[in-house]
């Protein structure tokens, strides 16, 4: 029987959990910060020795840990890449600013649990001698922000945060910054022009890798708030016992968030790896299944970007064979476990870890509109490939779903995408294409025959007007 | 009218601006803080953002007309934000909105956001509003209202025009 296997969530849901830090310490919050503080210099086989700092920092590459937010980066890979020789101040960023149309799980945590976001920060930047870090927040979420900077004020009145940590000589502060409405935020680069006050532009890379010149020119970080709540747990576990939870290379529990046509939508914890898209789908543990009397159409299985998965398909993925030899073997796409290398293979990704599930009641170009018009209001106009393009996919997609298609439409979009695909400054670029691209071409037909039903209807009303009737379109 | 923004409230500002090693950093928040005292932000809230933190005009108004929640005129005490995205959308939210366009005398055609003539609705259509496991939601004010009922919506209509 898949389970849910909570470990960020652990005690969000319980009754009588609040988001206090009385309840928290009431938890074991905080002991993890107090572990690693006391944590001694580790001596090295060559007589060195490792300090407490670098050794989280190498617990947190040892566990595997991968970044939640989207792209699934290796956290300890991306911490080793910070400048630390520059002698500039090293910043941190905690990207909560969650807008992945599907994903709703930093919020649970924000709402329900914000000390152990804050304690993952502290961790972090005290294992990367930050002094100075933001929690830059969606603005739509302006209760999570209260929420936030209330708990900010307890850690700091208990001196989890401010001068000299728990005595430990380590001065940390964070502040919360307000986001404004704009999806391109949650891009990091764009994220930290917003944090400095300007429009929130991409930035081009290289030079600007974050790493090196981020924040005000300076080596930053930019963490998601899941993957934040990890560094908790590594710290508290250890790096080997967290990398029992998962499979390889895919360790440790993610959020997942499921929406769309189940019966049971809502967010639900997992061993990575160890649960199928189709548990997740239709295991009473998780959705429960779609609603009665209806079939699956397609999936969106890592957040809107995320191309679609078509109900039916096959992926030929990498499974150890009774041999204990890997071999490429045919894997239904409901039997695809859902983790960052398979749903990879499966020619997508599980980005932010959340699914859309679309049912045979629905209208696959209807949806495409949807987002693609999303995805024209979001785009900030930096680049014109995105800015122009993916206004005209939403024109060509708002025509098909308005009765003006044309059946020619279809390869149209596919021109479009791929035009804009690779020739931007940031992945915004391919987040708007690959929806696009997939969906048309894993659900030609549906766009193909609305396109020239429209074309038919309105060669129809053309001889209708030749013969001098009116006609029956009501536009 | 001349634009006078109360001392308590500059206080607030003034250590906002604290929390960034450079003031520029700062104008986000306080524009957040400047609309949510006067509403939206006018040319003068512009200006006089711009003086504070020792930036042309330019540089905050670029801000104004980039981020969505920036408004430049004022809006409806009962602020009705509907989500548009798609699992929304596929929970019905463009019929809710529809259901409160109606309610209130609204054009559901037009997309941008509007205001009813009397200034206490604005029903505006948003994008995703990160709770999709409970479409449709209605960011109503600062609340987040999960899975909506035109029923619900009736009676934010109802409290909305008792205010």
């Amino acid at each position: 029987m898949p389970q849910e296997h909570r470990l960020i969530l652990k005690h969000a849901d319980q009754p009588g959990y609040t988001p206090d830090l009385e309840c928290y310490l009431r938890h074991g919050g905080y002991d993890a910060l107090k572990k690693a503080l006391a944590l001694a210099p580790r001596d090295l086989p060559d007589g060195k020795k490792l300090p407490p700092q670098e050794q989280v920092r190498e617990d947190v590459k040892a566990s595997g840990l991968r970044g939640r937010g989207g792209a699934g980066f290796s956290a300890g890979i991306k911490w080793s890449l910070v400048d630390r020789r520059s002698g500039k101040p090293i910043y941190l960023i905690c990207n909560a600013d969650e807008s992945e149309p599907g994903t709703f799980k930093d919020r649970q945590i924000i709402h329900k649990d914000p000390h152990q976001l804050i304690e993952g920060m502290i961790l972090s930047c005290w294992a990367n001698d930050v002094k100075l870090a933001y929690l830059y927040i969606r603005g739509e979420m302006p209760q999570g922000a209260k929420l936030l900077n209330k708990a900010l004020d307890e850690a700091r009145a208990n001196n989890f945060l401010g001068k000299n940590i728990l005595g430990s000589g380590y001065d940390l502060e964070i502040h919360v910054h307000r986001g404004a409405g704009a999806y391109i935020c949650g891009e990091e680069t764009g994220l930290i022009e917003s944090l400095e006050g300007k429009r929130a532009y991409p930035r081009i890379k290289p030079p600007y890798f974050p790493a090196v010149l981020g924040l005000y020119m300076c080596p930053t970080i930019v963490n998601n708030v899941e993957t934040l709540c990890h560094v908790k747990h590594i710290v508290n576990m250890g790096a080997s016992e967290y990398a029992k939870l998962g499979t390889p290379n895919n360790t440790g529990t993610r959020i997942v968030s499921l929406s769309g046509d189940v019966k049971r939508p809502g967010y639900f914890e997992i061993e990575v790896g160890k649960v199928t898209i189709g548990e997740l789908i239709n295991d009473p543990a998780f959705g429960g299944g779609l609603r009665d009397g209806r079939k699956l159409k397609a999936i969106i299985p890592g957040g809107s970007s995320s191309k679609i998965l078509k109900a039916g398909e096959t992926f030929k993925l990498n499974r150890k064979g009774a041999d204990g030899q890997m071999a490429k073997v045919d894997v239904p796409l409901l039997d695809i476990p859902y983790d960052f290398d398979s749903l990879m293979a499966a020619g997508t990704m599980s980005g932010s870890g959340a699914i859309i599930v679309l049912d045979d009641t629905r209208d696959i170009v209807e949806a495409l509109a949807n987002l693609a018009e999303f995805y024209a209001h979001e785009s900030c106009g930096q680049c014109t490939p995105c800015r122009e393009g993916s206004l005209w996919m939403s024109k060509a997609l708002h025509r098909l779903t308005h009765g003006h298609g044309r059946k020619a439409d279809a390869d149209y979009l596919l021109h479009i995408a791929q035009n804009i695909q690779g020739r931007t400054i940031c992945a915004f670029g391919e987040a708007c294409a690959w929806p696009v691209l997939s969906y048309v071409k894993k659900f030609k037909d549906d766009f193909e025959a609305k396109g020239a039903a429209d074309e038919a209807r309105a060669n129809g009303a053309v001889r209708l007007n030749e013969v001098r009737k009116p006609a029956s379109s009501s536009h | 009218m001349s634009f006078a923004v109360p001392a308590n409230l500059e206080a607030q500002l003034d250590e906002l601006v604290t929390h960034y090693p450079q003031k520029r950093s700062a104008s986000l928040m306080l524009l957040h803080a400047l609309q949510e005292h006067f509403g939206y932000i006018s040319r003068d809230a512009v200006e006089w953002t711009a003086r504070k933190l020792g930036l042309q005009p330019i540089n905050i108004y670029e801000l104004v007309t980039f981020y969505p929640m920036f408004r430049q005129e004022p809006l409806g005490k009962t602020h009705i934000k509907v989500c548009r995205t798609l699992s929304c959308a596929l929970a019905g939210s463009t019929e809710l909105r529809t259901h409160f366009c109606s309610k209130l005398g609204l054009d559901a055609h037009k997309h941008a956001p509007q205001t009813t003539p009397d200034g206490k609705f604005t029903v505006e259509f948003v994008e995703c509003l990160a709770d999709c496991g409970n479409a449709p939601v209605v960011l109503l004010n600062e609340d987040l209202l999960p899975k909506v009922t035109p029923a619900q919506a009736d009676e934010i209509v109802a409290r909305g025009k008792a205010k």
